[in-house]
Formats: C-alpha cells, structure tokens, sequence
C-alpha cells in the first residue's frame, strides 16, 4: 500500500506529516510506504491514499482518488484515527 | 590523499551532502538497502538542483534584459529556490557544511537552554545557510571561520525565531505544544504586534464569507507559472516587440516568446523544489531522530501552512493585502533609488497568509489585514535592501524572497563593514 502526503510546496508540512503518518504506520502495523510531494505532482502520481489539509485535498478529490482530510495536520491522534477508520476498517 | 578529501569529496557538494545524509541513515540505523538508496538519492537531489539551476537562469536573465530596456531600471524576482541553486556552484560546500553544523548547534542550544525548540522546516535551514554563506563571503571570510561563524548563527535562528514567534503562536494553536519554525518570522511577528495594538480580535475573519475559488493558488508551481507568464507579458509589453523580436527571440513572436520563457522560469524552479525535496528527506528525520533521544520536551518548529487550518478566511485576507502591499511597494521602491522587487503569488501567499493568520489571532479582521499589509511592505524592501551584501550573487537577477533571510543578512553585513 503506498499512501502520498501532499502540500502546496510539497516540502515542508507534507514532508513532517509523512514523518508522522510513518510512525503512527507503524504503531498500527500497517504495511506499506509513505511519501510526500506538491500539489502538481501528486496529480499525476498514483497513491492508494491521499493525506493533506482539507484545501489541499479538494483540489485532488476528483471522484475516483481515496483522499484523506486532516485538519490538525501534526496531531499523531488525528493521523491514527484517520487511518484505522479509512485504512483499516476500510471506510 | 588529504588533497583528495579536502578538495574532491568535502569539496564536492553534492557528495558531501551524500556523506551527511549516510552519516544520518546509519546513525538511525536503516537497513543497508535504505542506507544505499537514501545516500543516491540525497546526491541526486543535489545535482537536480544544479539542473533547475540550468533551466531558469536563461529567463531570469531574459527577464532582466527586458526590465532593463523597458524601464531603464533593475527588476528582480525574488525566489528563494532560483538564488539558492544559483549559489550552489560558489557556495555549495559552504552551505551543506553550515546546514548541518547549523542543525547541532540547534540540538544543542535546545538541550542546554529554556528554547526547547527543534527547526524542521530543512529547505528554509537550507536556505538561510546558503544566504549566510553568501553574505560572509562577500565581506571576505572563508574556509573554516565562515561555516563556525555561520552555523552558530543558523542554529540561534533557528531556536530564537520559533521563541518570538510563540507567544502568538499558542493564542493560534491554544496549545504550547508545537512552534512556527519559518524565515518568515519577522513579518508574522510585526503582524501579530500590529494586530495586538490596532486590532479587534473579537471581530475575527473566520465570520465574514470568502470565495474559496483563490484556492488553486496553494498550488505553487501553478502560482509561479501564473505570476510569471503576467509580469513577463505586462513587461514585454512596455519592450516593445522590435527589441525582443531583433534582440532577444530570434525572430519568434515577442508574446509568445514571453509566455514560454516565463514558464521555463516556473519549471526551472519545479526542478529545484524536486532537487531540494530529495536533498533533505535524508538529513531531516536523521535531525529530528538526534533532536528526539537528546532533547528532553523539545518541541516541534514546523513549516507556516500549519497555522493555516486555525483560520482558513484569514489565509485568504492575508494573501490579498500582502499581494497588493507587494504591487503598491513596487511604485515606491524606485522613489528611494531601490531595485523594483517584482512581487511574486507565491511568497506573497505563503507569508502574506501566515502574517493574516498572526494578525487575525490578535487583532481580528482589521489585525489581519494591516498586519499582512505590512508582511507585504516588508518583503518588498527587505529583498531589495538585501541585494547589495549579497556580493556578486546579488548580480542574478534574483534574491531571497522572505522577510528574515533580508532582516538577518542585511544586520550581519553591514554589521562586518565596521570590521
């Protein structure tokens, strides 16, 4: 499973939410890898999960795409709930 | 063999940052196949960037050259990636020595004084080692004296900015648990101030309505794209297109010619961003896993946007009255003899918004408003005032867009001018 952390820079915050998303990934024993990248990129990039701020997210919701909106991007809560309820229990 | 270290793999940049980012891996002890991939990777990134440099250099200067005979005055665009990878041919070793060096004095200054703090935002350590490479070096220090003096610089901005910044910080957050680590500081932190004394923060932006449709703008190389294909276009214009035509584009149409080399521009820095993704992706987590064992409650100084869920109406207003602080300022800076800083969407959204945010905290709607309005001022002069102690670097056509990268080189060169 590959899930991309996106930004508008795609340098700074997704970069520290990916660090966040990894290691809540692994405290729930989730296979898989997590990168980040910018808006523009993450267009054309294929991802089982998308992560960012819900702006960014609008932006990438296309129908067809899994997006995932967070609002408070560094909570490792949030990023936990957020997984186990998309990821895991598949909703 | 000492001449092989010395000046072959120190003093190859992009090997040197490979040493850094395997030094890093191995320290958190990955798997040989991650240690492998990650130091390619953090070399590739190094010389990517040397490439973006490549792309957009062609248009910085074409776009200088067309300022220059429309109106007989220096146009500069300011963008940090662009000067950042254009340095890297003169000041490449000195700025990975000063990023990483910079990095320990932050570790250390965070474990043995009350500023907790850990800078993560790695592109803006980056650059600001990178402007201090430039500045030192142009007022004559080299070699070892420069990278001490310029880490130990970095390393208490990095830990000083976080700290002025905090006590606006958490009446955003409502937390104390994570900081705003961004070379925007300075601007946020008078838009907080200003807010405090002039503003309302019972009237906050969040109830007013704002079109949503700017959204496209956090977008950057799409905002880069844009503001480039604008300003290369008006510009063009005042050329004429018997100078382009003659001079500059080989006959092709002084339009069309305009648009492609405004989005070369734009895709010159998509190069860079790349390039600077891969250098740091490395070196960060090995910072930031250091920081974690050694530092006892350090807390996170992480990049401007994180404030921006807080107060999405704010991010908006602020990006409107920095861009139009940044347009009023472009008529006043010739008045004081000053390059014309060509104001650029996406500086003037990522700072203008986080300075709406800061504003808006303290201040409400009218803190928001005044407060980006004088982010806007403030990244206007600061990059042109900048310009001169940057040396010859300053000659490219480009300069550091955010407002502490001017308020810290500025202060340091004029202050090694008295020695």
């Amino acid at each position: 499973m590959k899930i991309l952390v996106v930004c508008g820079n795609g340098l700074g915050s997704s970069f520290m939410m990916s660090m966040n998303v990894q290691k809540a990934m692994k405290e729930l024993n989730m296979e898989g890898t997590c990168s980040h990248t910018d808006l523009a990129s993450a267009k054309t990039e294929n991802a089982d999960y998308y992560i960012g701020a819900p702006e960014i997210m609008d932006q990438l919701n296309d129908g067809n795409r899994k997006i995932i909106s967070l609002v408070n991007m560094f909570s490792m809560d949030e990023i936990k709930k957020a997984l186990t309820t998309h990821v895991l229990e598949g909703r | 063999m000492l001449r092989l270290i010395m000046n072959d793999i120190l003093g190859t940049p992009a090997i040197l940052v490979g040493l850094f980012a395997l030094i890093g891996l191995l320290l958190q002890k990955k798997a040989i196949a991650e240690v492998v991939s990650g130091t390619l990777k953090t070399i590739m990134g190094f010389i990517i960037l040397g490439a973006g440099a490549t792309v957009l250099v062609g248009a910085l200067n074409l776009f200088g050259q067309m300022f220059e005979e429309a109106f007989h005055i220096k146009g500069i665009i300011p963008n940090n990636e662009a000067i950042v990878a254009l340095a890297q041919e003169t000041f490449g070793t000195e700025t990975a020595m000063i990023m990483v060096f910079g990095m320990i004095v932050n570790i250390l200054l965070a474990r043995y004084t009350k500023f907790k703090y850990i800078f993560l935002t790695g592109h803006h350590t980056m650059f600001m080692a990178c402007m201090l490479a430039a500045v030192l070096a142009a007022s004559g220090i080299k070699g070892p004296l420069l990278v001490a003096i310029g880490s130990v610089i970095l390393g208490a901005l990095m830990v000083l900015m976080p700290a002025l910044l905090q006590p606006y910080t958490r009446q955003i957050t409502g937390s104390d648990d994570m900081a705003v680590g961004h070379f925007g500081s300075i601007g946020y932190f008078v838009s907080g101030t200003i807010g405090k004394y002039f503003g309302d923060k019972e009237k906050t932006t969040e109830e007013i309505k704002v079109p949503k449709s700017l959204g496209f703008l956090r977008d950057s190389s799409v905002a880069l794209a844009l503001t480039m294909a604008l300003m290369f276009i008006i510009v063009a214009a005042f050329t004429g297109p018997t100078f382009i035509e003659k001079e500059l584009s080989g006959g092709t149409n002084f339009i069309v010619f305009s648009l492609t080399q405004a989005i070369t521009f734009a895709g010159g820095v998509y190069i860079v961003l790349a390039g600077v993704r891969m250098v740091i992706a490395e070196i960060v987590p090995a910072f930031k896993g250091i920081a974690d064992k050694v530092v006892p409650n350090a807390k996170p100084a992480l990049d401007c946007p994180v404030v921006f869920p807080f107060a999405p109406n704010a991010v908006i207003i602020g990006f409107l009255s920095s861009f139009v602080a940044g347009v009023v300022s472009m008529f006043i800076l010739p008045i004081f003899g000053l390059a014309i800083i060509v104001p650029g969407l996406v500086p003037h959204f990522f700072t203008g918004a986080a300075a709406g945010v800061f504003g808006n905290a303290t201040g409400g709607r009218r803190g928001a408003i005044l407060g980006s309005l004088a982010n806007g001022l403030i990244i206007s002069f600061l990059p042109a005032l900048l310009l001169p102690v940057l040396g010859s670097l300053g000659f490219n056509g480009t300069t550091f867009g955010d407002a502490d990268f001017g308020i810290v080189g500025i202060l340091l060169g004029n202050l090694l001018k008295l020695f």
